[in-house]
């Protein structure tokens, strides 16, 4: 029997605030996972801390909310000690490029089958509204005292950068788009990120709705506003490598990075690169341990009738001089 | 007379002097001895002094002792550092090269070290050099065998018509050792043997190897054949192993089912997560292959967190790490707790504060690791005294994390992790594997953190059909929703507390706190010290002491009726322990409201020597001692 959207919803009461971009991210995912009809126990979403940490709450599937800055850590040990789970690991811009960061960039050179999600807004939400590392320089949003005296971390080139092989970008009020780029991230080979814009309707009033759609920018001739958001999809760009050429391969990648700086009158969402050539850590493992993916370490039968089955004869022999 | 012989090589690092040290602790298993050797070492790669004592009796040994019988020197710095710790009739063997060599062209000898070199030389008119220690050695009635090290080289390389090999400085170890067996007359075949073994991967330098130990050990058998001492093939006992410390508790979790550990590079931690890794591949009885997964973290945050992520899919999950390693994991620490994850942590305790001494010994961390982390809650300290032990413990370990559903942190130390020793072939038999509430399967409407009299919940798994659960570092509910309701709290807080006494009434007393034999004067210690204090207490008991010893393994929860009981008929308790502060003094002052009566402490990084603590229970005995001793021996 098919899996139904409501399925995948707790009765959690949502405590975001009205109009938080939230709310799209979650039900993004609720709708991905009908989509791809993953048991409800075969999935487990891993949250960080702030207002997206709660997300795993709200969904029906195993939920890990974790600790600030944490959450890829905890994802890929459950993901490699039982890589038969989708896994959906989320949380907030501080979370993953502040007081993550590291992690972020250690994850993306492991490449391990899962999905990363940031809820990007450039504010701490439930610290009341300062600022995160994806706010620029010199911005100022309604709760800060002073403008930003930061330069920001673009998480699209730093995600390249970092080896992550699926390098994405939505927008969460684009519901569809963003159900069908989890859907894609998801189904990837390696790890994917996708760095959700996200208005904070309570603390970034920079980063509007209207900003993003661009109520500011009215067409002179037409007298309608030209929203920032656009579709990669909807251009002739091809974020695919193709062939395990070098050539190919920094191509793709300075492309991806030069895309990722287009910011301000027009902001590019979809696919910025993707590259299923790059191994990942699955394989990594399985060219040392050839049976891992048949025997993973919680599938494994570690004991009968209370006494272990494991066998170290061998190397009891070897210490035996 | 019982034989017990040290036999000590030092070096600058990188020279092979482990290489050295593994071939004669081979070569004295295979004679029968029983082996007890250690390595010390400074945190650098190439250069700076390095030594190794390996102590061989006939009796069952768990410590060194002072100083060394005989001595293998081929650089000035062995022979400064440690020629006048060699005991009367003992022997210095050194490369004659080095004697005229002063202590101030030694630039790896600390400043302050050299300051007080020069004192001691200026004190006997000497001059601050080689020659003065030799001089110094022979007048306390050491023999002292000049050898050219460089000259042995030649004359294998001419042999072997290779002229490269005189230049080929590394060789001085296998000399250095070939010399040593020479000197003690010990049969040949058990060195060649060894070499075989230890190379055995890498044949054309097995067999180099083997040309310069004939010529050696032919060389210093002839020449020096007067020497009063000598090694001989004794009983040997069946099922003795050659082990490094670090390899116990790996084994454990090789045969407790340990599946999954996560690591950051750390002195004295990470050899065990490498032999792990060397052996990730694992034979199991009738079935196919198992693993363990070894992952590489960039942080120690990230390696507790992969192992608190890997243990919720029902993987027996552990990390290891040193002092400094495991602060960072304090955070995650809570956070397993309330989640009531199981993980097991192996601390390996180094000498702090911060990077503190980085390659020595220290048990700095007891209260750390017993109070590690923000908010109140449950959790095992659990700590092994040597390396047999630590292969049994491991799996007590994992069984307590599993049944309790609590991080458990098993401590170990630099002392354990760096000794070389004989012991009884480990027994995996004797492991059993109890994985508690741990569900395989479950239906209707499943509660993560259902209340139960124990306190204990049955436990699903990522992946369990009708399982899901949610966890979070917030409170929670019986689901595992976030809530802040105060009546859920105290529930909540109630129910991990609850664990507690689970613990002091399930662990056997017996896994609680050891009683080595009980007096009117009762050492109490845990960790390490174990193995000196049990040497010190059979050397006492020969001159017709009895001294009792109790080894208090479980620290968290602190077992204080079991512990009351094993001291009720000793009037003096003596807390021995290796760091600056008696914390598990502290304990036993909290715990049982009794100051102990003597404290032995070192905290020099340096272990403990059995004739040290000996010598301070002596000072007891006597009614001689202060309340507080530190011991201060070694290099």
């Amino acid at each position: 029997m098919a899996i139904k959207l409501g399925d995948y919803k707790t009765g959690v009461h949502n405590d975001w605030c009205p109009g938080c971009g939230d709310f799209g991210i979650v039900n993004a995912i609720q709708m991905s996972l009908a989509e791809m009809q993953i048991p409800k126990h075969k999935a487990a979403i891993f949250s960080g801390i702030g207002c997206s940490g709660k997300t795993s709450h709200f969904i029906n599937t195993y939920g890990v909310h974790t600790l600030h800055g944490r959450v890829l850590t905890f994802a890929q040990g459950a993901k490699i000690a039982n890589p038969e789970m989708t896994i959906i690991a989320a949380g907030g811009d501080g979370d993953g490029l502040g007081i993550g960061a590291g992690h972020f960039v250690a994850a993306g050179r492991r490449n391990v089958n899962m999905t990363y999600i940031i809820f990007d807004n450039a504010v701490y939400g439930l610290t009341k509204g300062q600022a995160s590392p994806t706010l620029k320089l010199g911005e100022q949003t309604k709760s800060l005292s002073n403008p930003n005296p930061n330069y920001n971390v673009n998480p699209i080139a730093l995600a390249i950068s970092s080896g992550f092989t699926f390098v994405a970008r939505s927008y969460s009020y684009d519901v569809r788009q963003l159900k069908d780029l989890i859907t894609a991230a998801v189904n990837h080979k390696g790890l994917a990120f996708i760095d959700v814009l996200q208005p904070c309707p309570t603390y970034n009033d920079l980063y509007t709705r209207d900003w993003f759609s661009g109520l500011d920018q009215i067409n002179e001739e037409t007298k309608k506003p030209t929203p920032r958001i656009y579709n990669l999809a909807d251009t002739d760009y091809d974020p695919v490598v193709h062939y395990s050429t070098i050539d190919e391969l920094n191509e793709k990648l300075a492309q991806a990075l030069q895309k990722s700086l287009e910011w301000d009158n027009k902001i590019p969402t979809g696919i910025f690169y993707k590259n299923e050539l790059i191994t990942p850590y699955t394989k990594r493992i399985t060219d040392k341990i050839p049976n891992y993916l048949e025997n993973p370490a919680a599938k494994q039968k570690i004991s009968k009738n209370g006494k272990t089955t494991t066998d170290i004869s061998d190397i009891l022999d070897s210490l035996s001089v | 007379m019982v034989f017990d012989y040290s036999w000590l090589i030092g070096g600058p690092q990188g020279s092979g002097v482990d290489t050295a040290a593994n071939i004669f602790s081979r070569v004295g298993t295979k004679l029968g001895y029983h082996v007890f050797g250690k390595r010390e070492y400074h945190s650098n790669i190439k250069g700076l002094h390095s030594y190794f004592v390996v102590r061989l009796s006939d009796n069952k040994i768990r410590s060194n002792v002072n100083g060394a019988n005989i001595m293998v020197a081929f650089d000035a710095e062995t022979m400064i550092r440690h020629g006048l710790s060699i005991s009367k009739n003992g022997a210095i063997i050194y490369d004659s090269s080095i004697v005229n060599t002063s202590i101030d062209e030694i630039p790896t000898i600390e400043v302050d070290h050299r300051v007080r070199l020069h004192e001691f030389f200026k004190s006997k008119n000497m001059e601050p050099k080689v020659s003065s220690i030799i001089e110094l050695a022979k007048e306390s009635g050491v023999n002292v065998y000049p050898i050219s090290f460089w000259d042995a080289l030649s004359n294998i390389a001419d042999e072997l018509k290779r002229p490269e090999l005189s230049r080929m400085t590394r060789m001085f170890n296998v000399l250095g050792v070939s010399f040593s067996l020479g000197v003690l007359k010990a049969p040949i075949a058990p060195l060649l043997e060894s070499i075989e073994e230890i190379f055995s991967t890498k044949p054309t330098i097995a067999d180099l190897n083997k040309k310069a130990a004939n010529f050696a050990y032919n060389y210093a058998s002839a020449k020096f054949s007067g020497f009063n001492a000598s090694l001989n093939e004794t009983d040997k006992e069946a099922n003795i192993m050659l082990v490094q410390g670090h390899q116990g508790s790996a084994l454990g979790k090789m045969v407790c089912g340990c599946r999954f550990q996560s690591y950051y590079p750390i002195t004295p931690a990470s050899d065990e997560s490498e032999f792990l890794e060397t052996h990730e591949i694992l034979q199991v009885k009738e079935d196919r292959p198992g693993s363990t997964t070894i992952v590489q973290t960039e942080d120690e945050i990230s390696a507790i967190g992969m192992a608190v992520g890997a243990s919720l899919t029902g993987t027996r999950s552990a990390t290891s790490t040193s002092g400094p390693g495991f602060s960072l994991m304090a955070e995650t620490l809570g956070w397993a707790a309330i989640n009531e994850v199981p993980v097991v942590i192996s601390l390996f305790q180094r000498s702090g504060p911060s990077t503190g001494l980085p390659t020595r010994h220290g048990q700095d961390d007891l209260l750390f690791a017993i109070n590690a982390g923000h908010g109140e809650f449950p959790r095992i300290v659990y700590a092994s005294g040597d390396v047999e032990d630590s292969f049994y413990d491991t799996g007590k370990c994992f069984d307590f994390a599993d049944v309790f559903q609590l991080p458990v942190i098993h401590i170990l130390d630099k002392f354990i992790a760096s000794s070389v020793v004989t012991c009884n072939r480990f027994e995996p038999d004797l492991v059993s594997i109890d994985r508690g509430k741990l569900l395989e399967k479950t239906d209707g409407d499943y509660k993560r953190f259902a209340h139960s009299p124990d306190g204990i919940s049955p436990r699903s798994k990522l992946g369990l059909e009708n399982g899901v659960f949610w966890n979070t570092g917030d409170e929670s509910d019986e689901h595992g929703h976030i809530s802040e309701d105060p009546v859920n709290r105290i529930q909540m807080m109630d129910k991990r507390q609850k664990k507690v006494e689970q613990i002091l009434t399930l662990v056997p007393k017996n896994d609680q706190a050891v009683a080595y034999g009980k007096s009117d004067i009762c050492i109490v210690s845990w960790g390490s010290p174990k193995g000196p204090i049990l040497d010190a207490i059979e050397m006492h008991r020969k001159e017709g002491h009895e001294i009792g010893f109790i080894d208090i393994k479980l620290l968290e929860p602190f077992p204080t009726e079991h512990v009351k009981s094993l001291l009720k008929d000793s009037s003096v308790i003596v807390d021995i322990e290796a760091n600056m502060t008696a914390q598990l003094g502290s304990l036993i002052r909290k715990n049982l409201l009794k100051d102990p009566d003597y404290y032995v402490l070192k905290y020099t990084g340096r272990p403990m020597t059995c004739i040290e603590i000996f010598d301070s229970l002596k000072k007891i005995l006597e009614k001689k001692a202060e309340k507080k001793q530190v011991l201060l021996y070694g290099d």
